[in-house]
C-alpha cells in the first residue's frame, strides 16, 4: 500500500500539480506528467519505490484495465 | 582454411591467421572492393588490433581521430561527452575512415600476403561438413569446383549465405523506424565529433547525426517520419531538401555533393552460437548490431581477432578444440553484452513505443535547465569486451588478489614506455609472459624455466623496474620508469601477467608458484596435455 500521509500535505501536493496540469495546457499535460515523474524519480532515488507506485498508479484506470 | 567474405572482418580474420603461419582462401563474391561508406568509425581496441597485426599504417595515414561528441536541443548544446583516453594511450577513443578504406587497406595488406589467396567473383553455393573435413561449392564466372578445406569462416556479412544454408535463426530485437544515412562531400569548416542533434525544427521528433569524415566527406544520419518508405525518401528532392536543411541547421548552408545514401533499420540480433562443427561465424554474419555506440565493424574486427589465433592453434595441434568453443562462448556473450547496451541507446535514438518517446522528450527537455538527466544522452560507445567468465582464464583467486590493474579477461592496456615505445609494440602474436621486478625472484626464475619448456609459442617480457640491471632469460626488456606500469597493473616485484595471442590477460600472479604457468597455458589452449 502506498503511505497515508497527513491530508494537507497530499492536498497541497495536489492542487499544485491541478494547477501545473492545467497551466502546461491539453496539449502538453503528458509531457508535463512524465516530466514530473521522472523528476520526482530523482528525488526518490530508488527504482523499487517506482516500481510499486507504477502498479498502484496503473490500477483501476477504468475501462481498458491492463494493471 | 577458408574464409567466405572480404570485408573487413574476413580479410582480418585472414590476415591474423597468416600471422600465426596458417594459409587460407579468401572467397568473395564482390569483383573489387565495394563503393559506397558504411562502417565509418573504429575505436581504439579495432586501432590497437590491426596495429598488433602490422597493418595499422594507412588507417593511422587516413583516419581522422578524434574523442568527444556533443549534443543539442531547440539549438542549444545540451550534453558535452569526452570518451575515456588515458595519457600515453596511442590512439584517441575513435578515428574515422570510411568502410572502402579499411576493405581496401585490408585487401591490399591480403594481396601481399603470400600465405593468403584472394579469389574475387567466388561465390559459396553449398555447405557440407563430416568429422574429416568441410566441402564448400564455390560457383565463378569460369565455373563452379568443390573447395576441401578444414575449417571455414563465415564473415559472409549481415546477409550471408552460410548463416542461410545452415538454416540459422538469430536472436534478439528488430526496432521499427528507419533511417537515412547519406555521405556527402562538402567544406564545413567544423573539428572531428560527434554532433548529434534532437528534435531539429525540420525533423520534428527525430534526430540528426553528423560525422566527419576523410575526404571531406561528412556523414549524415537521421530518422524518417514513421510512415515513409526507404524509396520516397531517397528520392532525390527530397533527400537533397533535407541535406540542405541540416547543414543550415548545423550553420553552414553551403554547397554540396552527394557521395552515397542509403536506409537502414536497428537490430541488435545474434546467433546464439557461432561455432557449427567446421564452421565458425563472424561479424555480421553472427551478429547484426545497432549503428549507435559504432558496433558492427568494431564488434567483427574483435571476433577476428579472438577467432585467429585459436583456429591456429587448433591447427597446428597446439589447442584442444575447447579452444574453439571458447572462441563461441567468449563472443556471443560479448554480442549479447552488446545488444543490451546498444538497445539502451538505440530506445533514447529511436524511441520503439509512444511511452518511451514520451520519456525521452521527458529527459531532453530537462536537460534546457537541468542536469539530471543529462547522463541519458550517453550514446554509449563500443568498447573492448572483458572476457570475466572465460572457460581459458585461471587462478581467479590469484586473480583476485591483485589491487588494480587488468583482471582475467581484460585487454591490456597500451601504455608509454620511457623509451617512447608502447606496451603494445611489444606484445606480436604469441601468448606473452609480462613479468615484474628485477627479474631475479624465485617465482619468476621457475616460471621462466617452465616459459623454455613450452610448446605453444611464449614470449617473456620484464618491465624492469628502475635502476635493476639487465636480467638473463627474457625475450625482451623493457625499463619501467617511475615504477609507472607495475602500478598500473597493480604489480609488485615478481608478479607476473599471463597474456594471449589477442592480447587478452587470462591469468595473473602477484607471487606465482612454481607450477603456474604450466596449468594457465593448458587452460588458455584448452588441452589436457601439458603445455609447459
Amino acid at each position: 500500500m502506498i503511505p497515508e500521509i497527513p491530508v494537507s500535505t497530499l492536498e497541497a501536493a495536489s492542487d499544485l500539480i491541478a494547477e501545473a496540469i492545467d497551466k502546461a495546457g491539453p496539449e502538453k499535460e503528458t509531457l508535463f506528467l512524465a516530466k514530473l515523474a521522472l523528476a520526482l524519480s530523482a528525488y526518490l532515488n530508488d527504482v523499487a519505490t517506482v516500481r510499486i507506485a507504477i502498479k498502484a498508479a496503473l490500477a483501476d484506470l477504468g475501462g481498458s484495465d491492463r494493471a | 582454411m577458408a574464409v567466405v567474405g572480404a570485408g573487413p572482418t574476413g580479410l582480418l580474420t585472414a590476415i591474423g591467421l597468416a600471422r600465426h603461419g596458417i594459409r587460407s582462401v579468401v572467397l568473395t563474391q564482390d569483383v573489387q572492393v565495394s563503393h559506397g561508406s558504411r562502417a565509418a568509425v573504429l575505436i581504439r581496441r579495432s586501432m590497437e588490433i590491426l596495429h598488433r597485426c602490422g597493418v595499422v599504417g594507412p588507417f593511422v595515414a587516413k583516419g581522422l581521430p578524434w574523442s568527444s561528441g556533443r549534443s543539442f536541443y531547440r539549438g542549444q548544446e545540451v550534453y558535452r561527452m569526452a570518451m575515456p583516453h588515458e595519457e600515453g594511450q596511442r590512439y584517441k577513443p575513435a578515428t574515422n575512415v570510411q568502410q572502402q578504406y579499411i576493405e581496401e587497406y585490408l585487401s591490399e595488406a591480403a594481396e601481399r600476403e603470400p600465405l593468403i589467396d584472394l579469389r574475387w567473383g567466388s561465390r559459396v553455393i553449398s555447405f557440407e561438413q563430416d568429422s574429416e573435413e568441410a566441402r564448400l561449392g564455390v560457383d565463378t564466372p569460369e565455373g563452379a569446383y568443390t573447395l576441401r578445406t578444414s575449417y571455414v569462416v563465415a564473415a559472409d556479412g549481415g546477409r550471408s549465405d552460410l548463416r542461410r544454408i545452415l538454416g540459422l535463426r538469430m536472436e534478439g530485437r528488430a526496432y521499427a523506424g528507419r533511417f537515412v544515412i547519406a555521405d556527402i562531400r562538402t567544406d564545413l569548416p567544423l573539428p572531428t565529433e560527434r554532433l548529434c542533434y534532437f528534435d531539429p525544427d525540420w525533423n520534428p521528433g527525430n534526430n540528426v547525426l553528423v560525422h566527419r569524415m576523410p575526404d571531406q566527406l561528412w556523414r549524415i544520419d537521421f530518422r524518417l517520419p514513421d510512415d515513409e518508405t526507404p524509396d520516397q525518401a531517397l528520392e532525390p528532392e527530397l533527400l537533397k531538401q533535407r541535406i540542405d536543411l541540416t547543414l543550415r541547421m548545423v550553420g553552414y548552408p553551403i554547397p554540396w555533393t552527394l557521395d552515397w545514401a542509403t536506409v537502414y533499420s536497428a537490430s541488435a540480433l545474434t546467433l546464439p552460437r557461432y561455432l557449427h562443427g567446421r564452421l565458425a561465424f563472424v561479424g555480421d554474419a553472427a551478429h547484426l548490431l545497432p549503428i549507435f555506440g559504432v558496433r558492427g565493424a568494431n564488434t567483427g574486427i574483435q571476433d577476428s581477432d579472438n577467432l585467429a589465433w585459436k583456429l591456429a592453434y587448433v591447427l597446428r595441434g597446439l589447442g584442444g578444440p575447447g579452444l574453439l568453443e571458447s572462441y563461441s562462448a567468449e563472443r556471443v556473450e560479448a554480442a549479447r553484452e552488446i545488444c543490451e547496451e546498444a538497445g539502451k541507446s538505440t530506445r533514447f535514438m529511436t524511441p520503439p513505443s509512444r511511452g518511451y518517446r514520451l520519456m525521452r522528450d521527458a529527459a531532453l527537455s530537462f536537460t534546457l535547465s537541468e542536469t539530471f538527466t543529462k547522463d541519458l544522452l550517453h550514446w554509449r560507445t563500443a568498447r573492448p569486451h572483458d572476457y570475466r567468465g572465460s572457460a581459458l582464464n585461471s587462478d581467479l583467486e590469484a586473480d583476485a588478489a591483485f589491487p588494480s590493474g587488468p583482471g582475467c579477461g581484460a585487454p591490456v592496456p597500451d601504455m608509454r614506455l620511457a623509451d617512447g615505445s608502447h606496451l603494445l609494440d611489444h606484445l606480436g602474436s604469441a601468448f606473452h609472459l609480462l613479468c615484474f621486478g628485477d627479474g631475479h625472484s624465485a617465482g619468476l626464475r621457475h616460471l621462466a624455466e617452465a616459459a623454455r619448456r613450452a610448446r605453444v609459442p611464449l614470449r617473456l617480457v620484464l618491465l624492469r623496474s628502475e635502476g635493476a640491471p639487465e636480467a638473463a632469460n627474457y625475450d625482451v626488456q623493457v625499463r619501467d620508469t617511475g615504477g609507472e606500469i607495475a602500478r598500473r597493473f597493480g604489480a609488485v616485484p615478481g608478479s607476473a601477467y599471463l597474456v594471449r595471442p589477442d592480447g587478452h590477460v587470462c591469468a595473473r600472479w602477484l607471487r606465482p608458484d612454481p607450477s603456474a604457468l604450466e596449468r594457465a597455458l593448458a587452460i588458455a589452449c584448452a588441452t589436457e596435455e601439458p603445455m609447459a
